[in-house]
């Protein structure tokens, strides 16, 4: 059940993202909705998971973008497995350490990604900083609504069923 | 359980996500030189394989070839000292052949040049005893051999047969104790008889004491036996004495080396009394023509 929730999220971030594909900035994406998802996952569920998601959607993801596949499928099985693990060894229930979180893991995404097609030649990233950086704190932002959301949805959930019950 | 044992082992996992995607990423992307990455990678990692089980494999190849399998060079060496002694032999049988073949060229030579009736026979046996000296040759009766035909050979008289047998006959070497041939001096046609000694040498007697004989002087027979065809070389003098009597000592060497023997001339048909040959050699013919002119 937990695997096809995570296969579904990941659909629906890929779907998401390749809607929202107008919004590239200076080509480098504002926001990487896969990525959120495989934080969130990996923060919720542990390291085993958050790597084969980040694994199984960054190849997905670099399928579709017609670049090297198998890139942004390694940084996001390591991105997914360490955050799985840091989700495992601290307390990232508070908004702002899965802020730094998704900051974070979004940082470490983009070194590897891109340094992997630096060193291998593929590509050139000239400046990628200020790119980076808005996409992490996009992404930020975006984890930390997506937690809000799924977390309060249970309790919003029972709340309406108590009203209806009362009426 | 599997699934769940898999996960238990989180590095392992890691690890082999790790390495499938480097794996994936190595399949698209090439080196400088065009070479797909994966390809030179797994070309560079399996090269050292090779090499080393290169190396392993030389180290045992050359421990088992420089100390085990020197048993097969024992076996290898005794069989190659063993055809190495084979083939000295037959090394020694061709040369054999090739001398006979050289022998046999000359008795060809000789009866082409002769006008006698003649046969070729080889020599298959020396005489059984020192006492007498015989030869055995591989024809007899049935090639029309008889008893006291001439036995000739390029260099000169050999003897004459004197047991025929069907397919075999002994012929008695001129050196033989008991054996004559009638003989003059080419020189000086002076006559006499040459006699075997029973040793590597001949004595002409009757010869006389006031006749021109010198050491050197070629002997041939003189045809007056009606054994021997007239003409034909018996030897050179070798020493020549005055005797106490009329007669001179005269020692000759034989033209024919009878240890040597391997093929021989039966003359047939006999010759003439005191006819020429025909001529064995040029001078023994012209010595026996120029005989019937005087």
């Amino acid at each position: 059940m937990k695997t096809a929730g995570v296969l579904v999220a990941i659909a629906l971030a890929l779907a998401l993202q390749t809607s929202l594909a107008r919004f590239v900035v200076g080509g480098t994406a504002a926001l990487d909705l896969v990525l959120v998802v495989v934080v969130y996952v990996a923060l919720t569920t542990g390291p085993v998971t958050g790597m084969l998601a980040g694994s199984i959607a960054g190849i997905i993801q670099d399928a579709l973008s017609s670049g090297t596949v198998g890139i942004g499928g390694l940084a996001k099985a390591i991105v997914g497995f360490a955050a799985g693990v840091i989700g495992q060894q601290f307390i990232v229930t508070a908004a702002f350490p899965r802020f730094v979180m998704f900051v974070a893991a979004t940082i470490v995404h983009a070194a590897l990604f891109m340094g992997m097609y630096v060193v291998l030649g593929l590509k050139e990233f000239p400046s990628p900083w200020a790119a980076v950086l808005s996409q992490a704190l996009a992404n930020a932002a975006v984890g930390i609504i997506a937690f809000a959301i799924i977390e309060s949805l249970p309790g919003a959930i029972e709340r309406r069923k108590y009203r209806r019950s009362k009426r | 359980m599997a699934v769940i044992d898999i996960r238990r082992r989180t590095g392992y996992l890691f690890l082999a996500v790790i390495v499938g995607h480097v794996i994936l990423i190595s399949t698209q992307v090439t080196t400088k030189r065009g070479v797909p990455m994966l390809e030179a990678v797994v070309f560079g990692v399996f090269s050292e394989v090779q090499r080393g089980a290169n190396g392993m494999t030389m180290g045992v190849r050359g421990t088992w070839q420089d100390y085990f399998a020197l048993r097969q060079v024992r076996t290898e060496n005794e069989q190659l000292k063993q055809e190495l002694g084979e083939l000295r032999v037959r090394l020694q049988e061709e040369r054999n052949l090739a001398q006979q073949s050289q022998a046999l060229q000359k008795l060809l030579d000789l009866k082409a040049s002769t006008t006698l009736t003649t046969t070729g026979a080889g020599v298959i046996a020396g005489g059984a005893s020192p006492e007498f000296r015989t030869i055995t040759i591989d024809k007899g009766t049935r090639e029309g051999l008889r008893t006291d035909m001439a036995v000739i050979a390029p260099a000169g008289v050999v003897g004459r047969v004197i047991q025929p047998n069907t397919r075999a006959a002994k012929i008695q070497l001129l050196i033989d104790r008991n054996a004559a041939a009638g003989a003059l001096i080419e020189r000086t046609r002076a006559q006499g008889v040459v006699v075997g000694t029973g040793a590597d040498e001949l004595r002409m007697d009757y010869v006389a004491g006031t006749a021109d004989v010198k050491v050197g002087d070629v002997v041939v027979t003189s045809g007056i036996d009606g054994i021997y065809p007239k003409g034909f070389v018996i030897g050179q003098i070798q020493s020549v004495s005055r005797g106490g009597g009329q007669y001179s000592a005269i020692v000759v060497r034989p033209a024919v080396d009878f240890t040597s023997l391997e093929a021989v001339l039966i003359v047939l048909a006999p010759p003439p009394a005191g006819g020429d040959s025909g001529g064995l050699a040029a001078t023994g013919g012209k010595a026996g023509a120029d005989q019937d002119r005087e």
